[in-house]
């Protein structure tokens, strides 16, 4: 996937690296600024390692008045900038720019301010998500998006991908548990989104900022709404001899008025590939397992695990288990959390999308996802959030093997593909970066990726934050176009090309 | 609906070219909210009417989304969704018969039960806009998870009509909680507040948190009214912990709707400002008042001038908004909308520049000036 070089910008004028080291020098101390390779290569890539590319300068910040000096400094003399948490993202968003300074907040890991009776958390960009929940759950409290990368991945990245979790179902995406974010501008002013109260003054701008995957400011600081922390939470295993059935449970259990902590779905070959790793106690003759949770007081609990087996059993559940006690619980978890490295385990390499789909189409898309494994020879698992249908294909290839790695992203820009077919998106929570920009012309229509544009210049009219991810140009559609002939039919024919 | 649309556009673009203001309206029930037109302004405008387009367009319970034209009545959707016992867990306000869905979206109000379920924006999931070049674009979907691109839905939420019409939009909803029952205290300002302290470190199934003053009595004595929504045992466990007197369901309906439509005696005097504050700001003192939201929304019927108010709002985490007021009164030079800070002003005001370049949606309604 030698996609890199040709996504830089080649018209960009080439700058003086001594100029840039001076400036960064003034605003910021010697130890903050890393220049030699050997000190740059740990940041030439997030987790989507496929994607490479060394930055120019690497700069790790200790202070908001340093990041403004940062920022000036690139704005000044012209220097894109890329924002980085911890370099858990999954689309190449945090991928360094080669004539670019790549801005490092690791070190803004601070918990500046916990308020006990309000539930909430200022805390800086650089603390980890699962951080957060560690110090404040003496309170009998808790953050609740819950990424997979949870011990390791960032608030500060979690505000910029708008990162979801297990969890998301009951409790809400990022957008939904942050109350306000401090932002750095490109040319050096701040300023606050949200507030502390129920709304804020003026349009929306919190709700645009969160998920802009780094493009349009940089955060220094963010209020988190805390929730109280659940006194009992149960999972339920519930195997079905077919996908079909399980998505049918599914949707029954919604229409049961039931709206689950966690409900998960993982295939067979998840299974098979998980528990060996794992030993979560998987039911692994299932064609398809479900993992659903209920949270609550204890009665609350016992009330919903009752609602929710009936449901299962009357749709046709094989076979359902609940946790019987907290360590269970978190047995069933591990294998869905550690379903990537599991995947890595069983093959050199794997390939994760993340597309959402209505879930009334789901055995469909399966069943076409199941097709292309032989089109294009790979297989692929799928670990699914079916609660709010975000499908996770993992498509497992060897990436010594040149035709390998072709088909597999291809297979990855097929499923994407149909997801917006059915009414769904490209990305549910792992954002578009680098890696899905080439999707974005088929999910969108040119007017619509022209106002992104117009969204962009507006918070950053130099264009120097991120840029060249997540909005592809006119050209790159075109260009796009032009290699998915369906049919013999051209897409977008509207399209003026070159 | 092709051809109301196409009309609608042709509407808009002849607007543009004739550099004449358009104002966005739904059932005209919120037109008191924001800046008002200059009356140069309104004598010009045309009325882009948003009632032509109603209808529910796509309704799948177990998706739990809801999409329709923006001209469908508020009823109409909460009549569809209550057939398959789900909700608008918003609870948006309606002040008047005709209030429409667009119009709920575009003014990004919510209700009472927006303490414990989220605020409007939480739930709004997909949009079509109608902007200024008369192109009708779409943002989101019907998906609960999309981050495919920036968020111009939720921008369109709460923007009051200052980017462009929303002609469509898909919202989230919600199951009818199995159970929903509410209580009374009779208490003052500063005991209900003490009752809310906290609430939301709690897990309580609490989900609204109002306090209205008596109109009978004066000395500060009022009700307090908790609405508790959730599993059986939940609410039955937080019933016996929080104390109260019971209200019966058919009651209990009528208080919440008065009072998240404004229909008690409170609201009737004005002018009436809104506050929205951090949670456990004590009793503030700057006239009569009721609270929404735990305290953290605070009516407030008071003369003061929008400066103090504002300063006020600040410190305590939030803005003040003049929210009601007779016709008579000099609305604030800056606007009824707290001002915003220079930086964030600047990126609205291109923004701005970029959906609405000569500025006819609406003009200055929600930002002065823009």
């Amino acid at each position: 996937m030698n996609a890199t070089n040709d996504l830089l910008d080649a018209g960009r004028v080439e700058t003086d690296i001594d100029e840039i080291l001076h400036a960064l020098n003034t605003v910021l101390p010697a130890h903050c600024i890393l220049a030699r390779r050997e000190q740059m290569r740990p940041y030439e890539c997030d987790g989507l390692s496929l994607y490479r590319q060394m930055p120019l300068i690497v700069v790790l910040p200790e202070t908001e008045e340093q990041v403004r000096g940062v920022l000036r400094a690139c704005r000044r003399l012209n220097v894109p900038v890329v924002t980085r948490g911890a370099g858990t993202g999954l689309s190449g968003g945090a991928m360094p720019h080669a004539q670019g300074v790549l801005l490092g907040m690791s070190k803004f890991n601070r918990i500046k301010h916990v308020d006990p009776l309000a539930a909430t958390a200022v805390v800086e960009p650089g603390v980890r998500n699962l951080a957060v929940s560690e110090a404040v759950a003496h309170l009998g409290l808790y953050y609740a998006p819950d990424p997979s990368s949870q011990i390791a991945c960032t608030i500060g990245g979690n505000v910029s991908e708008n990162s979801g979790g297990v969890h998301c179902l009951k409790y809400g995406l990022t957008i939904h548990n942050v109350l306000k974010v401090r932002v750095v501008t490109l040319d050096g002013e701040v300023m606050e989104l949200g507030s502390e109260s129920p709304d804020a003054a003026g349009p929306d701008l919190l709700s645009t900022f969160v998920g802009s995957e780094g493009m349009l400011g940089v955060v220094t600081e963010v209020t988190l709404r805390l929730l109280p922390k659940p006194t009992l939470a149960k999972v339920i295993m519930a195997s079905f001899d077919d996908v079909e059935t399980a998505g049918q449970a599914v949707a029954a259990v919604i229409a049961a008025g039931i709206i689950p902590a966690g409900l998960e779905m993982m295939d067979q070959r998840a299974t098979e590939m998980v528990e060996p790793f794992v030993n979560a106690g998987y039911d692994t003759s299932a064609k398809a397992i479900l993992l659903c949770e209920s949270d609550g007081t204890e009665a609350e609990v016992a009330e919903e695990i009752a609602r929710m087996t009936a449901v299962f059993e009357k749709v046709g559940a094989t076979r359902t288990q609940v946790s019987t006690s907290e360590e269970e619980r978190l047995r069933f978890w591990a294998g869905r959390k550690n379903a990537f490295p599991a995947a890595g385990r069983v093959s050199p390499d794997y390939y994760c999308m993340d597309g959402t789909i209505p879930r009334r189409r789901l055995s469909e898309v399966l069943q076409a996802i199941e097709e292309m494994e032989t089109t294009y020879g790979l297989r692929c698992a799928n670990v699914f959030h079916a609660g709010d249908g975000n499908l996770h294909p993992l498509i497992l290839f060897d990436s010594n093997r040149e035709a390998e790695v072709e088909n597999a992203e291809a297979f990855g820009a097929a499923i994407l593909e149909l997801c917006v077919k059915v009414g769904g998106a490209i990305t549910g929570e792992h954002g578009v970066g680098l890696e899905k920009i080439n999707q974005m012309c088929v999910q969108f229509g040119r007017d619509e990726l022209d106002v992104f544009l117009s969204v962009k210049r507006s918070f950053d009219p130099d264009g120097l934050l991120n840029p060249e991810k997540v909005i592809p140009t006119l050209a790159r559609c075109a260009e796009y176009g032009k290699m998915h002939v369906h049919g013999g039919q051209l897409p977008f024919i509207d399209l003026p090309r070159f | 609906m092709d051809y109301v649309l196409s009309q609608m556009s042709e509407q808009v673009t002849a607007a543009r070219a004739n550099f004449r203001p358009v104002e966005i309206v739904g059932g005209g029930t919120k037109r008191f909210l924001g800046n008002p037109l200059s009356t140069q302004s309104q004598d010009k405008a045309i009325r882009l009417e948003m009632k032509a387009l109603s209808g529910v367009i796509d309704y799948e319970p177990n998706e739990l989304v809801i999409t329709a034209w923006a001209g469908t009545p508020l009823q109409e959707i909460e009549a569809t969704l209550a057939k398959e016992n789900q909700m608008l867990a918003f609870d948006p306000p309606s002040f008047g018969l005709g209030s429409t869905i667009g119009g709920a979206v575009a003014a990004g109000l919510s209700g009472p039960l927006s303490f414990g379920y989220g605020p409007l924006r939480h739930y709004v999931l997909g949009t079509q806009l109608l902007d200024a070049q008369g192109r009708v674009l779409t943002f989101g979907g019907q998906v609960m998870k999309n981050v495919a691109g920036y968020d111009v839905s939720r921008l369109l939420a709460g923007s009051l009509g200052m980017f462009g019409a929303i002609v469509q939009l898909s919202l989230k909803v919600m199951p009818v909680p199995l159970r929903d029952q509410t209580v009374l205290f009779a208490v003052d300002e500063s005991e209900a507040l003490a009752r809310c302290a906290g609430l939301r470190a709690k897990s309580w199934p609490v989900k609204a948190a109002s306090w209205l003053p008596s109109a009978k009595e004066s000395g500060g004595k009022g009700e307090l009214a908790m609405r508790l929504c959730g599993a059986q045992s939940a609410v039955k466990e937080a019933r016996e912990a929080l104390g109260g007197d019971l209200l019966e369901p058919e009651l209990a309906g009528q208080w919440w709707a008065n009072f998240r439509d404004q229909k008690t005696h409170f609201f009737a005097g004005q002018p009436l400002w809104r506050m929205a504050v951090r949670s456990n700001t004590p009793v503030l003192s700057l006239g009569d008042t009721a609270f929404d939201m735990g305290g953290e929304v605070r009516w407030i019927r008071t003369d003061r001038e929008a400066q103090e108010l504002r300063t006020r709002a600040s410190e305590a985490g939030g803005h003040a908004t003049l929210f009601r007021w007779d016709g008579e009164q000099p609305v604030p030079p800056n606007g009824v909308f707290q001002p915003l800070g220079a930086t964030t002003l600047a990126v609205v005001k291109r923004l701005k520049d970029e959906f609405d370049p000569k500025s006819i949606f609406n003009s200055g309604r929600l930002v002065a000036g823009l």
